[in-house]
C-alpha cells in the first residue's frame, strides 16, 4: 500500500488508512502543545511571544493544507524575482527530491519550504542569521506531482517562488 | 543511537561551504511494515549549526524531509581548524551532537 501520503478521497478504505490515524495523532500532539504553552504562559514561565510562537509552530507544521500552514505562519504568497527555487521538472522517486533556494535579499531571514500535495505541506524552515548566505539546499519528500513553494520572510515581509514538479513514483515510503 | 553525522566544511576566500548528512530514518508515521502494521513517526525536528559558538544556521524540519537529511549552505567567515558543531533533536527527544574541523582551501 502506498502509505506515505494521505489517502485519496476516492479510496474507499481511505478513512482507515494509517495516514489519517497519524493525522489525528498529530492533532492530539498539537493540542497537547497548545495546552502546555497555555499552562506555561499562565504560570508566567514563558513570556507571551514565546508561547505564541510555540503554538503557531505546532499549527503551521501540523496543518493539512497549504493555506492553513501559510495562515498559521502569518505568511502570504508574494512572487518575487529575488527568490530562486530550483527543483527538478521531473523526479522519478518522490521520496528524494533535491530542492535549492537562493534569495537575493540581504540581512537575516527565514526560508520556508512547502510541498502543496503533502499531507502536511510545511516541509522545513531555516533561520538564516546575519553572516550566513540566504541559500539552502536539501532533499525532501513529495507526495505526488504538485507545486513546491519557497517562502522567504525578511523584515516582516514575505517573498515567494513556486516551481511545479512531476513525480513518477510518489514519495511513497513503502515502494 | 543514531550513527555519527558526516560533516564537511571547507573555507575558501573568507567563505565556508558546509555539507551535513545526518543519518536518521525520518519515519513519517504513514508507512507500514511487511506485516501491515503502521511504523510510528520518528523524525528530526530541530537542527542547530554553530562555529566557535556562533550560530550559522538553525532549522526546523518535518517528517517530509528525506531520510538521512542532507543540508548544504554557506556562511561568511570561518577559518581552517575552527570547530563546526551540529546538534539535532528528534520527535522522540533523542539528541545527537557532532563536530568537525573546518578544512582550509
Amino acid at each position: 500500500m502506498c502509505a506515505w501520503f494521505a489517502p485519496r478521497p476516492d479510496t474507499p478504505g481511505g478513512l482507515f488508512d494509517a495516514g489519517l490515524a497519524d493525522r489525528s495523532l498529530a492533532s492530539n500532539r498539537r493540542e497537547a502543545l497548545r495546552l502546555m504553552a497555555a499552562a506555561l504562559l499562565a504560570a508566567g514561565v514563558l513570556p507571551w511571544p514565546v508561547a505564541r510562537a510555540a503554538e503557531n509552530d505546532a499549527l503551521a507544521f501540523g496543518s493539512g493544507s497549504l493555506e492553513g500552514a501559510l495562515s498559521a505562519l502569518g505568511a502570504t504568497l508574494d512572487p518575487s524575482p529575488e527568490i530562486r527555487l530550483a527543483v527538478p521538472d521531473f523526479v522519478e522517486n518522490g521520496s528524494v527530491v533535491p530542492v535549492e533556494v537562493t534569495s537575493q535579499l540581504s540581512g537575516p531571514q527565514t526560508i520556508f519550504l512547502l510541498s502543496e500535495a503533502n499531507p502536511f505541506p510545511l516541509v522545513a524552515r531555516f533561520f538564516v542569521p546575519e553572516g550566513t548566505l540566504p541559500y539552502v539546499s536539501t532533499r525532501i519528500k513529495v507526495a505526488r506531482s504538485c507545486n513546491i513553494y519557497a517562502v522567504v520572510q525578511a523584515e516582516d515581509r514575505y517573498y515567494s517562488a513556486v516551481k511545479a514538479t512531476t513525480v513518477t513514483v510518489g514519495g511513497c515510503g513503502n515502494g | 543511537m543514531a550513527e555519527p553525522m558526516r560533516i564537511r566544511a571547507r573555507s575558501k576566500d573568507g567563505m565556508t561551504d558546509v555539507h551535513v548528512l545526518m543519518p536518521h530514518p525520518m519515519e513519517t508515521g504513514f508507512r507500514t511494515d511487511d506485516a501491515g502494521r503502521p511504523i510510528s513517526a520518528h523524525y528530526i525536528t530541530d537542527v542547530e549549526i554553530s562555529v566557535q559558538g556562533r550560530t550559522v544556521l538553525s532549522a526546523t524540519l518535518s517528517r517530509a524531509v528525506s531520510q538521512d537529511p542532507l543540508l548544504y549552505f554557506r556562511f561568511n567567515g570561518g577559518r581552517a581548524d575552527d570547530t563546526l558543531r551540529v546538534v539535532w533533536t528528534d520527535s522522540r527527544g533523542e539528541r545527537r551532537s557532532d563536530e568537525a574541523k573546518i578544512l582550509g582551501s
